[in-house]
């Protein structure tokens, strides 16, 4: 590893003349890019918190301490708690399956982790619902049971896992066949087990990755909106998670609260994009090292 | 212990990797699987380590079918082309990882899985490195390292994948001396992949010669470099000049020229390869001779003790090149000028009739 002073590509062009653009074509790029970025990204997110506190921070904590914004959180946080971990499992063993090992229908199991890009969440949602609703194919079924999936946390958990199925298993995909098998095959030669190999060898060879991957994941099952609005069937106190709370209240003019809340779900985007930034990081030099490691 | 493989077929969609490949492996040696790339001999052992699963054959360790071992229970030693050390863990850990993974009733504790990891590491002259990670390594330490880790689980076989293959060439001659030297302590047996026939030919006490998917020829390095049973595996073995002749009297015929041979299992009239080294080629600058092949010489080349001339073939032979390898006080004697026209006159020639050896000869 080199020591001496590190300079980036691009500051190498930029310092140089010979590679530089004029001024005025640098500043107006620049202009653009920041006026873009002000309007559209930092003065929405300033809005919030201002909205938030218009009324003052007696109002701001007491719509966060009221009963009903109470338990959006709570049901917000269990949905994401139950959601994230499956989808952690859920990632790793596919992303592990299409990154080691050719099988039949690969190519068509990567299309199926890419669908809930491209499916609407309010289509989720409704599939859902024709599935496991009252009149649904196990509706019947469901209520004979004395099971309740739909207009309840179970259908809630099943909307934000789809939702927020593909983050894991995309950001590990090409991580894992970038990796190849050659250190797996080395620690099966050495005498490892599946399991053995999976915890000591593959694991820590993904595990920024993989944590980058749930943080998204985190992100969007506790934002996610659509879907969850369509089976949550938006009972107050019972089903409303964070997102369908800020609509409620908002809806009722109760502006001051609706935005205290959602300053919170902003808040907790803010601090996701710290740690994301620090896991890119991380991962970044991870895959430096390893470059070198295999340049050499 | 010994290894037999016995009619491996092993394909790859329609590519052949293995064609019906039988061979044996006597206890104790190090052999070289030799061939350019694609020859199969990467599948071959692979197929040996339980890593690759062969179509059709045996493989045998220590007379028992393999078949239905697991990789983990072939005990086999592997090192690979590119090392594949765990990046994440010390040299130190990476040497345990094998002792660390066996089962706990089998399992050596942890201060004698300190003393063994530190014995392999003064074996392979690295115990200095134990606290570093593989990325702070050379690629020479590096792969001197995947050795040591291989050892650890004291395989009954090595099997070594191109393990100089990533190295650069100073490096790579210090570590085969190296592995010749580790190999004459430790009387493993082990096979070795390669593409490098000067490193075959050093290091190895027998060479399997390989092309598109079977065995050419077998042999320790001086039955294989002197006697080579193919026109591949002498074309392989060293620079080759190469003349296409016809059998007439005691002489080959290129065209209009002749150069005597008495090889008398050759039928008359035959299209015959003719082999010779370029150190065993004199140049002629007689122009009353009337024996050798003609040619141009195009230029002379000096490094060292040796020099080597390049020469275009005129006649019979034109638009093929030859290389001749004389000594210094040769070729100044010779006083050689570029575009002089000379003949060739070999000093040992090799035949082999044109219809068994109809596979082109790369060089």
């Amino acid at each position: 590893m080199s020591t001496a002073t590190w300079v980036t590509e691009s500051t190498r062009f930029e310092r140089n003349i010979a590679t530089s653009e004029s001024a005025w074509v640098k500043w107006s790029i620049i202009g653009i890019a920041v006026s873009f970025f002000t309007l559209f990204l930092l003065m929405p997110l300033l809005a919030v918190f201002v909205e938030a506190l218009r009324k003052g921070v007696g109002v701001y904590f007491a719509s966060l301490v009221d009963a009903d914004a109470l338990h959006s959180i709570q049901l917000t946080l269990i949905a994401a708690a139950i959601a994230v971990p499956l989808n952690l499992v859920f990632g790793v063993a596919a992303a592990w399956a299409i990154a080691k090992f050719d099988f039949r229908g690969k190519q068509l199991l990567i299309t199926l982790i890419d669908l809930p890009f491209s499916v609407s969440p309010v289509i989720v949602g409704l599939c859902y619902v024709l599935v496991f609703g009252a009149n649904g194919w196990f509706g019947a079924w469901l209520i004979e049971h004395d099971l309740k999936v739909i207009f309840a946390l179970p259908g809630i958990v099943l909307a934000s896992i789809f939702v927020t199925f593909p983050f894991v298993a995309r950001e590990l995909i090409p991580l894992m066949q970038a990796q190849g098998r050659e250190e797996e095959e080395a620690a099966i030669v050495l005498g490892a087990n599946g399991w053995q190999t999976f915890w000591h060898v593959t694991l820590p060879n993904i595990k920024w990755g993989l944590l980058y991957g749930v943080i998204l994941c985190n992100a969007r099952a506790m934002g996610e909106f659509g879907a969850v609005s369509v089976v949550s069937g938006k009972i107050r106190g019972q089903t409303n998670t964070m997102p369908l709370h800020v609509e409620i209240l908002y809806n009722e003019y109760q502006f001051a609260a609706a935005f205290a809340v959602a300053s919170l779900l902003a808040l907790l985007a803010l601090v996701t994009l710290v740690i994301k930034t620090w896991v890119e990081h991380r991962v970044e030099q991870a895959m430096k090292q390893s470059t070198e490691g295999a340049s050499s | 212990m010994s290894i037999q493989v016995q009619n491996i077929q092993k394909r790859f969609g329609s590519f052949v990797a293995l064609d019906n490949v039988s061979l044996d492996f006597p206890s104790g040696e190090l052999v070289a699987l030799l061939g350019p790339s694609g020859c199969g001999k990467t599948t071959l052992l692979r197929i040996i380590a339980g890593l690759e699963q062969a179509d059709a054959g045996t493989v045998l360790l220590d007379g028992e079918d393999a078949s239905s071992t697991h990789v983990r229970e072939r005990q086999v030693g592997f090192v690979f082309q590119h090392y594949a050390l765990f990046k994440h863990m010390t040299v130190f850990d990476n040497v345990a990882f094998g002792m660390r993974m066996k089962p706990r009733n089998v399992r050596p504790n942890e201060t004698q899985i300190k003393k063994k990891v530190h014995d392999l590491l003064n074996l392979v002259q690295l115990d200095w490195l134990a606290d570093r990670f593989p990325a702070q390594l050379s690629g020479g330490q590096r792969q001197r390292i995947a050795l040591a880790r291989a050892l650890a689980v004291e395989p009954r076989v090595l099997l070594l994948d191109e393990p100089f293959g990533a190295l650069d060439a100073k490096v790579r001659k210090e570590l085969r001396r190296w592995l010749r030297k580790l190999h004459d302590e430790l009387h493993i047996t082990s096979i070795f992949v390669t593409h490098d026939q000067e490193e075959a030919l050093e290091v190895a006490d027998r060479i399997v010669l390989m092309d598109h998917g079977k065995v050419e020829q077998v042999g320790t390095p001086e039955e294989v470099y002197g006697h080579p049973a193919t026109p591949f595996v002498y074309g392989f073995l060293g620079s080759v000049n190469l003349f296409h002749g016809r059998v007439e009297d005691s002489a080959v015929w290129v065209g209009e020229d002749a150069v005597p041979h008495h090889n008398t299992a050759i039928a008359q009239g035959s299209e015959v390869y003719a082999f010779a080294r370029p150190h065993e080629l004199e140049i002629v600058t007689d122009p009353n001779r009337t024996d050798g092949i003609k040619a141009r010489v195009n230029r002379v080349l000096t490094f060292g003790v040796s020099s080597r001339v390049e020469l275009d073939g005129v006649n019979g032979a034109t638009g093929q090149h030859f290389e001749v390898e004389l000594s210094q006080p040769q070729v100044q004697a010779l006083a050689l000028v570029a575009g002089q026209i000379v003949r060739l006159l070999p000093s040992r020639l090799k035949l082999f009739e044109r219809s068994e050896a109809g596979l082109g000869v790369k060089r």
